[in-house]
């Protein structure tokens, strides 16, 4: 026996429920072109996997997109997917971040249903969370909640009482700590 | 010559497919592709244009030239329909790493997703068969493109690029010089000859402590034209060859440490030196699961060695104990200054052992077999022919039987495992090398999936032989409900085919007719001297015959059954 691992890499049908696995956070350099979301959300399709959360944005040079990619599954299925992301000839770079050294945030926009009534509890957490009021209306609070997703959840999870309305999440974006190159 | 102010897209174009070597152009023309076939005329290029009767038979004769010659290919068809129809034969191409641009005329840009006549997102379409696409939309960037794609196309692991050209872009005005740099910045092929010397040391140090080395050779070789180094690694260390279906030919297979095909059909010998071999040196081969069979069984006992050029085969099916990244003639290079011969005697004397006791055969009696009709067919042309195939029982044994002797000249869809491809890819292989004798070997189903390209070959005089293996069945599948389904045939009866002969006769090409093992020889050998157009040969071998030896799909190496069981077989866990 060798020290090869023996079984083949690929299982297409995950083994426990796709919610299990830990998230891992990928960030692609693409060229700013057409087509370019397409061919990376295919390479994530072929292989059933499901992306969780993605976030598109201009990269600090001009012709070059930052994409931030959330995913779940098996860590080998997930190697073979940066790989043949980075084949793509649109890709500039593919790295996988999730046990790197790197700040993550994500904003999130919540509105609940809150009157006069249960406003100023509303507020009193929502302070506790940093959060910006955007919007106060008779019967409803527009809260924006800006941190890791983790202080997201807590934060969402705080307002369920009230009622929410509407949610809308802008996904993680990541960035390496020191010198490391996201 | 065309003065750049006066120069349309379309002209451009031709002019850079021109300049980056492309000298045919396989195609069919339609509306959106008006201005390029008026190109043309008009361009002033020496590119030949052969009009083929389908867009299916245009990729294929395009794939078929660049196997047969290692030269790009080129094909050129019209929107809509036209681009949708040679959708097999990019796929067939992309699964193969084979180079090729295929042109699709398109709806013009302000029509382009509002569902005009002959629209069709062809980009989307293809976008997970082709190594990259391109939807011009000006035609100041054609030169540029066109550089672009040939570069894609035939650098790193070559493969398929598709460029939609709306027609107001071909016949829009291009002022562009047609000498632009490239802008590629994600795109490093040039990487693949940096090799990493630490890492064919260790090969160097792990060949050295191997007794049972077995060279695994596929079709990345071929594509890095490895095959001297190949040679001289096996000679010098004395390691047996075994190829995949498309290494066929990069190690001559007439080579008395060539161990013929390996996988589901391959040979018992090649099969049970994968399964006893210590190091399984695998120098270009994706390891794909025609012949790895059970992946967790595969070389569980060796040592696995992986040469590719593509980052991410490493590990997609078997995961290597060492690889190496990038071209596999530079890296075969730089690791024979390291080798030495090795105690190899007695590896190779079990081996030959397994050669004389499970040889390939079959019975020249009891009706006429395909097996014999090529072997017959392989000692007339002295294994130097050029064959393509199509996909099933007739292409598996002529791996068998046709020992390919030469690189380039085995071709056949692997991957893909594409019907009706063997035909237009002899026209192709026949249009690159005029010279030399090209045999589509094909069945009597795949063949009538693109037989009316027979049409082309009489029109261009091709002198390609069509040898239809004809049982009446597509016998690859009866063969697997015989085994697995209870003999129970389900869509496998080929009733209603024409007469061959009277058929090929009809497009003004010669037939000839083979009933009896006694008219082999004889017949062949004519078909063989015919020299006038193609011709047809139409073999009645017999209906019911299987192919041996056999690995179910998904069972191991071990498991490879030599002749048809006695007992009721399980159906195969694997897919196909």
């Amino acid at each position: 026996m060798t020290n090869r691992i023996e079984t083949t890499d690929l299982p297409l049908t995950l083994e426990l429920p796709e919610h299990e696995y830990p998230l891992h956070t990928i960030s692609v350099l693409v060229n700013n072109k057409p087509g370019v979301l397409a061919r990376i959300a295919q390479v994530f399709s072929r292989r059933g996997y499901n992306i969780e959360s993605l976030v598109v944005s201009p990269a600090a040079e001009a012709d070059f997109s930052r994409m931030t990619i959330g995913a779940r599954g098996e860590a080998s299925g997930l190697d073979q997917i940066k790989a043949q992301c980075n084949k793509l000839i649109d890709v500039i770079s593919c790295y996988d971040h999730t046990d790197d050294e790197i700040v993550a945030k994500e904003l999130a926009l919540v509105k609940v249903a809150v009157g006069a009534e249960g406003r100023g509890e509303a507020l009193q957490i929502a302070e506790h969370f940093g959060c910006k009021t955007l919007d106060l209306a008779p019967e409803s609070l527009v809260l924006m909640v800006t941190g890791d997703s983790g202080k997201l959840d807590a934060m969402i999870g705080m307002m369920q009482k009230f009622g929410i309305i509407e949610l809308v999440r802008t996904g993680k974006v990541v960035m390496t700590r020191g010198k490391g190159m996201t | 010559m065309i003065a750049t102010e006066q120069r349309d897209g379309a002209q451009t174009l031709l002019k850079c497919l021109e300049a980056g070597g492309i000298e045919v152009i396989f195609g069919y023309s339609g509306g959106a592709a008006l201005p390029i076939f008026d190109a043309l005329e008009t361009a002033g290029t020496n590119i030949k244009f052969i009009l083929t009767r389908h867009e299916q038979g245009a990729a294929h004769m395009a794939d078929g030239y660049a196997r047969a010659t290692g030269k790009p290919a080129c094909v050129l068809v019209t929107s809509g329909p036209g681009a949708g129809n040679t959708i097999t034969g990019i796929m067939t191409a992309h699964m193969d790493s084979i180079p090729m641009i295929i042109i699709s005329g398109q709806q013009v840009t302000w029509m382009l997703g509002k569902d005009a006549f002959q629209e069709a997102d062809i980009f989307g379409i293809t976008m997970p068969i082709v190594k990259h696409s391109y939807l011009v939309k000006d035609s100041e960037d054609i030169p540029r493109v066109t550089k672009e794609a040939l570069h894609i196309a035939t650098t790193g692991r070559p493969g398929p690029v598709l460029i939609d050209m709306p027609k107001n872009i071909s016949q829009g005005p291009c002022t562009a010089s047609l000498d632009v740099d490239i802008d590629l910045p994600g795109y490093h092929p040039e990487s693949s000859f940096e090799v990493d010397s630490d890492a064919v040391a260790a090969a160097a140090t792990a060949l050295k402590a191997s007794k049972r080395p077995v060279i695994l050779a596929g079709h990345g070789a071929m594509l890095a034209h490895a095959g001297p180094e190949l040679k001289e690694l096996a000679e010098t260390c004395g390691i047996p060859v075994t190829s995949t279906l498309l290494g066929k030919g990069i190690f001559d297979e007439t080579h008395e440490l060539s161990l013929g095909m390996l996988g589901m059909h391959g040979t018992a010998y090649a099969n049970k030196a994968i399964v006893e071999a210590d190091l399984i040196f695998n120098v270009g081969s994706r390891f794909d699961d025609r012949i790895i069979g059970q992946p967790d069984k595969f070389g569980r006992n060796a040592t696995i060695l992986h040469i590719d050029i593509d980052p991410s085969e490493m590990g997609k099916m078997i995961r290597p104990d060492l690889k190496i990244v990038g071209d596999a003639k530079v890296i075969l290079a730089e690791l024979n200054k390291h080798i030495e011969p090795l105690e190899t005697t007695e590896w190779l004397a079990t081996l030959d052992g397994y050669k004389k006791r499970f040889p390939l055969h079959y019975k020249k009696q009891g009706g006429l077999k395909m097996q014999h009709v090529l072997d017959v067919l392989d000692r007339l042309t002295d294994s130097r022919a050029v064959i393509t195939t199509d996909v099933g029982q007739h292409q598996m044994w002529s791996a068998q039987f046709n020992k390919s002797r030469d690189p380039w000249n085995w071709i056949s869809s692997g991957g893909a495992g594409t019907m009706g491809f063997g035909f237009p890819a002899a026209i192709g292989a026949q249009i690159g090398r005029p010279d030399d004798i090209v045999v589509a070997v094909v069945g009597d189903g795949g063949f009538q999936m693109t037989l009316f390209e027979l049409s082309t070959a009489v029109l261009q005089k091709l002198p390609v032989k069509i040898l239809v293996l004809n049982n009446h069945f597509l016998g690859m599948v009866r063969q697997w409900q015989e085994l697995f389904f209870d003999n129970r045939k389900s869509g496998v009866d080929l009733e209603g085919n024409p007469d061959f002969v009277k058929l090929a006769e009809s497009y003004g090409a010669k037939g000839f007719q083979i009933k009896r093992p006694a008219d082999i020889e004889k017949v062949l050998s004519r078909a063989l001297e015919y020299n006038d157009g193609p011709c047809l040969i139409n073999c009645e071998v017999v209906k019911e015959d299987n192919v041996f030896p056999m690995i179910p799909a998904g069972a191991a190496l071990e498991d490879m059954i030599i002749e048809k069981p006695k007992q009721k077989m399980a159906k195969p866990v694997g897919s196909t």
